[in-house]
């Protein structure tokens, strides 16, 4: 009685190893079992492999030798071996010069001359000379023509798609095998991996269950639907642990993945998203920020500008306010940076090197009554740094940022809502410190606490915009919060990276296996 | 941002206080700057370029001690008069203009001193001199100079003297061809028809500035007691505040400050200026700005803090404070002092109403369409090759250059995508195949319209098919599907296009209005790019797409 085990073992056996199955015995060759199994190597390779899997045989590697017949074999046993060729020769002329054998060989082995009067000789031709001395054969009725030894072994070795196992081969076989070896060029002597199992106790329950010899359903057919037939079918349970190909789909790239994420925690908050072009004039991007026109950051090696087009056009209406913040202060109370601002200069168009850029364009529209105030704004977009590319530097990045633009807003404020942002990305803690940036004042840098690596981390810079900024833009001064962070940097640490280049690669197999984007 | 050294065992005998390296590393960064690292005696400190008086180990030392409480307030620097006089010549009007200068005596320079000073010139230079164009400092031991000194603006040809690292005496041009910091530095003197030139009263050539001192009136050793100190340029303020940052750094060292009487040609002006600045405090600005409600005693306590003088609603900033134009920069300061960590945290509830830029509602849709057919999305820089984008793709066309690219290979914006596309694939041949990809982005062309900017932006979509099977129907069933899902029907006409195979591309327009090239690439794209694949592509202009779909809803 065949234990359950054996029967739960029999009931999932996959079609290969049902058909194996009827031919195991206690051991054998792998090789053996495919040929008696009607199955190819690799079925039978993998039928066993599976019974393995089970407990039902062992398998161990063996080698046997294996006689592999070269080109020139087979040609010899389509076409004749040399000497045959030399006694039909004989058999029609009756007579044959040695120097005429090699016209006689097949075109296969025209050097087999000696090795064909050695042959001729152990047949017993007769053998003499002309009478100008010329070496001679003679046929003489009588002879025999049996088959050659080298011949069978070769007939045999055809039967084996010319790998001719030696291990059971009958004497007069193996005569012929030792008579190929001789030759030069017919066939080689190889060893050959095989795989010997052995049928185990629970293996060989396994084939005297009910269940190994019952016929299992592989696929449930629509015909089985229509018909009604799958009532009585069974189908075969599978190894639903066993490891399935791979197969990937379509995907967004990931720096996208993320990018919209990043883009929920600004809409969760009740942010609104700000757009705008790559391009900007210098004005915008640096002057109506407040930047100094001799900040060290303009210049060439630092910043992208156009070569063609080079200059853009300046605004009218809000190109005097900012001048003059520049130059005394204009209405904002401050001294401005008390140099002649140079029109020229404002008009650079560049790729736009922060994406507050949009902040002031957003300012400016706030003015013209086309943004709202009380307002929040953000966007994650693309900012550029005319820098050499290598691990650690794109001259493309991501910029992520917000402003509140609200009369009442102070630094407390900022801080709330730097706490708030910071822990919707998901830090447990958040600390500023005192920093500078042109455009902000007070500025400060943004550290959040790592859990991981148990320290402080800095990801963002943040600040309230300087009145020279936002009395020249909206035309009153608005406490501005704003706040950034370097999204690459954020990327990098979530899936730890080292090399910032791997972020736009495009490496195929490398976007299909990257692990989708979770906060 | 300028990184300095400073001496630990220096900066603690300043501020008077045992203080651990935590300590240290908390107070510096509330400071408004940055500790890097200490090794050793050496504290690297990251300075901000808002604050170039930090840049020196009295500079900052000066500040820390007053955060820390050991020495706050006000530091006054007395300023003795020498009698000694400057004259500026009209001849560097053309050239380099002003001058402001002084003397410092009374100085014991050691080893460690010696640094300091090679420090804060070089640290000035870079940053607050904007690599010696804005400013450039010239610091020289008195007892090889006569007074009165010239500054005067010397022709070219005139212009001989044994530079500092040199053997002999060299010429203008020789300096500026064949000495170090003569060849670092040409440029700023380029196309000058004049060179501003310090001479002593016997008429030798202190210096060629802004390039080099003379090795005659020599370099400043530990032997050196009593140094001239010159800072020229072109705007008299900014050489104002750099030479009192310079001053009250030596005046911190132990030096005593005297005064030069410049004669510029129509007028006098005593140096260095060190009274400081008086401007009033708007202490319910700060309060507001900061969400405080601090009194007035606790005001001025913080200001003191921060270096000031504080006397009954005024502020003295010192001299060397040059980046306080506005009651914002108070704040901020205030803030500082205060401790941003004391600030406390409120969220405000103000009523916004989130909305996100419908156009990219409409690029999240079709991504989504495109990764349902199994598409790869690709993403790529704006950045491309000009070459890639024309001569790869045996297309000419007009691009949209830079000035200058650091990144070589990366010297236009793109005018489409296809040529990203076709990069990409090249890059992944190694992998299975067929390969589908798909990128959405800007792509810049030049505007016909006069605009701001004169640059026209658009947002496209493109989509690649390559392997064996690659072919026009492929690539058409995609964009046909995509059409479909927005409801609209697409007009599909032959066409001509240098990057695509003769007679197997279309133009595709929706409701009248071009929107889109679809077929197969050309085998000359193939090949330029080291393609093996057939690869089909279509590219779609999604912002105008974006207007049809508005206009038809």
């Amino acid at each position: 009685m065949a234990s359950d085990e054996a029967r739960k073992i029999a009931m999932g056996l996959h079609p290969l190893e049902r058909k194996v199955l009827p031919h195991l015995k206690d051991s054998g060759l792998l090789s053996d079992l495919a040929i008696e199994s009607k199955l190819q190597d690799v079925e039978a390779t993998r039928a066993l492999q599976w019974l393995e899997g089970k407990a039902c045989v062992k398998l161990e590697s063996v080698e046997e030798d294996v006689l592999a017949v070269t080109e020139k074999g087979k040609q010899a046993f389509l076409n004749g071996l040399p000497e045959e060729h030399a006694l039909w020769a004989l058999q029609r002329q009756k007579e044959v010069l040695v120097d005429d054998l090699k016209n006689i060989l097949p075109a296969y082995d025209k050097d087999a001359t000696g090795a064909v009067i050695g042959a001729l000789k152990r047949l017993h031709v007769p053998f003499g000379t002309t009478k100008d001395g010329k070496p001679k054969f003679t046929w003489v009725d009588g002879l025999v023509l049996d088959e050659p030894l080298a011949k069978r072994a070769l007939a045999a070795a055809g039967k084996t798609e010319w790998k001719l196992r030696l291990a059971k081969l009958d004497e007069r076989t193996k005569l012929g095998v030792q008579d190929l070896l001789k030759r030069q060029g017919y066939a080689a002597l190889l060893k050959r991996r095989d795989k010997k199992y052995v049928l185990t106790p629970l293996g060989k329950d396994v084939t005297k269950t009910k269940e190994a010899t019952t016929a299992y359903e592989e696929r449930l057919t629509p015909q089985m639907l229509s018909d009604g037939s799958w009532r009585k079918k069974k189908f075969r349970p599978y190894n639903v642990a066993i490891n399935v190909p791979k197969k990937t789909g379509g995907k967004a790239h990931f720096v996208n993945d993320a990018i919209a994420d990043i883009k929920r925690v600004w809409l969760d908050m009740g942010f609104e998203e700000m757009e705008g072009d790559h391009v900007q004039t210098a004005f915008w991007d640096l002057d109506a920020l407040f930047v100094p026109q001799d900040h060290p950051a303009r210049e060439m090696q630092d910043t992208f500008y156009l070569a063609n087009p080079e200059k853009g056009v300046l605004p009218k209406e809000v190109l005097p306010a900012v001048k003059a913040a520049h130059e005394h202060g204009g209405t904002t109370g401050s001294l401005g940076w008390r140099a002649p601002f140079n029109d020229e200069e404002s008009a650079k168009l560049l790729l736009r090197t922060h994406t507050t850029v949009l902040s002031a364009h957003t300012l400016d529209a706030i003015r013209q009554g086309k943004a709202k105030m009380p307002g929040k704004y953000f966007s994650v977009s693309t900012i550029y740094r005319n820098e050499a590319l290598d691990w650690k530097h794109l001259f493309e990045l991501h910029q992520v940022e917000g402003i509140v633009v609200d009369e009442s807003a102070n630094f407390q404020h900022l801080k709330g809502y730097l706490r708030a942002f910071f822990g919707k990305m998901g830090f447990s803690d958040v600390r500023i410190r005192p920093a500078h940036f042109p455009y902000t004042e007070p500025s400060a840098e943004v550290d959040v606490w790592d859990d991981a690596r148990n320290c402080w981390v800095e990801l963002g810079g943040a600040g309230i915009f300087r009145p020279e900024v936002t009395k020249t833009l909206i035309g009153k001064e608005i406490p501005v919060l704003a706040w950034g962070i370097g999204m690459e940097r954020t990327i990098m640490r979530h899936y730890q990276l080292d090399d910032i280049r791997v972020l736009y690669n495009n490496d195929l197999e490398q976007l299909k296996n990257m692990k989708t984007w979770m906060r | 941002m300028p990184t300095i050294s400073i001496s630990k065992k220096e900066l603690l005998k300043t501020l008077g206080k045992r203080l651990s390296d935590d300590q240290l590393k908390d107070r510096i960064g509330m400071l408004g700057t940055a500790l890097e690292g200490i090794e050793n005696d050496d504290i690297h400190v990251e300075i901000f370029p808002n604050r170039p008086d930090l840049l020196s180990q009295q500079g900052f030392s000066r500040a820390l001690a007053s955060f820390i409480g050991a020495k706050p307030g006000l530091q006054e620097y007395k300023v003795k008069k020498s009698g000694k006089k400057v004259i500026v010549d009209k001849s560097v009007e053309e050239c380099r203009p002003h001058t402001r200068c002084a003397i410092v005596t009374k100085l014991k320079i050691n080893d460690e001193k010696l640094k300091e000073i090679i420090q804060i010139q070089e640290k000035l230079h870079v940053t607050f001199g904007r690599n010696r164009k804005r400013a450039a400092i010239g610091i020289y031991p008195m007892e090889h100079i006569a007074f009165p000194i010239t500054f005067k603006g010397l022709k070219p040809a005139d212009v001989k003297f044994q530079p500092l690292e040199a053997k002999k005496a060299m010429t203008a041009q020789e300096i500026l061809e064949a000495h170090p910091k003569g060849k670092d530095y040409a440029s700023l003197v380029a196309g000058l028809s004049r060179y501003a030139c310090f001479l002593d009263a016997k008429g030798n050539i202190m210096s060629f500035t802004p390039i080099i001192n003379s090795e005659l009136t020599g370099k400043i050793t530990e032997k050196t007691t009593e140094v001239f100190i010159e800072c020229s340029g072109f705007d008299e303020r900014i050489l104002e505040e750099c030479l009192a940052m310079i001053v009250t750094a030596f005046a911190d060292m132990g030096g005593e400050i005297s005064s030069v009487e410049l004669e510029y040609p129509t007028k006098k002006v005593t140096s260095p200026v060190l009274e400081p600045r008086k401007m009033k405090a708007d202490v319910k600005y700060i309060n507001t700005l900061l969400g405080l409600d601090l009194n007035e005693k606790t005001v001025k306590t913080l200001f003191e803090k921060m270096g000031y003088g504080y006397e009954k609603g005024v502020v003295s900033i010192p001299a060397y404070r040059t980046d306080i134009l506005h009651q914002a920069d108070f704040a901020e300061d205030i803030a500082i002092a205060y401790g941003f960590e004391h600030i406390p945290e409120i969220l405000p509830n103000v009523a916004t109403i989130a909305r996100e830029a419908p156009f990219e509602i409409f690029a999240a849709k079709v991504r989504e369409r495109l990764v349902g057919h199994g598409l790869l999305e690709v993403k790529n820089y704006h950045l491309i090759s000009k070459e890639l984008q024309t001569k790869r793709m045996n297309l000419e066309l007009d691009v949209i250059t830079l000035k200058s690219s650091v990144s070589e290979g990366y010297d236009s914006l793109r005018a489409w995508l296809t040529p990203s596309l076709v990069d990409t694939l090249g890059r992944n041949k190694r992998h299975e195949y067929p390969q589908t990809i798909f990128e959405i982005g800007k792509v810049f062309t030049k505007s016909r319209e006069k605009t701001e900017t004169g640059v026209n932006e658009m947002f496209r979509i493109a989509a690649a098919v390559s392997g064996e099977e690659a072919d026009y129907t492929r690539i058409r069933q995609l964009l046909d599907s995509l059409f479909a899902s927005f409801g609209v029907t697409p007009t599909y006409k032959e066409t001509e296009h240098a990057s695509f195979i003769p007679g197997r591309v279309a133009r595709v327009s929706v409701a009248g209005v071009d929107v889109a090239y679809c077929g197969e690439l050309d085998p000359k794209v193939l090949d330029a790019n080291k393609l093996g694949m057939p690869t089909a592509v279509f590219e779609l202009n999604l912002t105008v797409l974006y207007d049809v779909l508005r206009k038809k809803a």
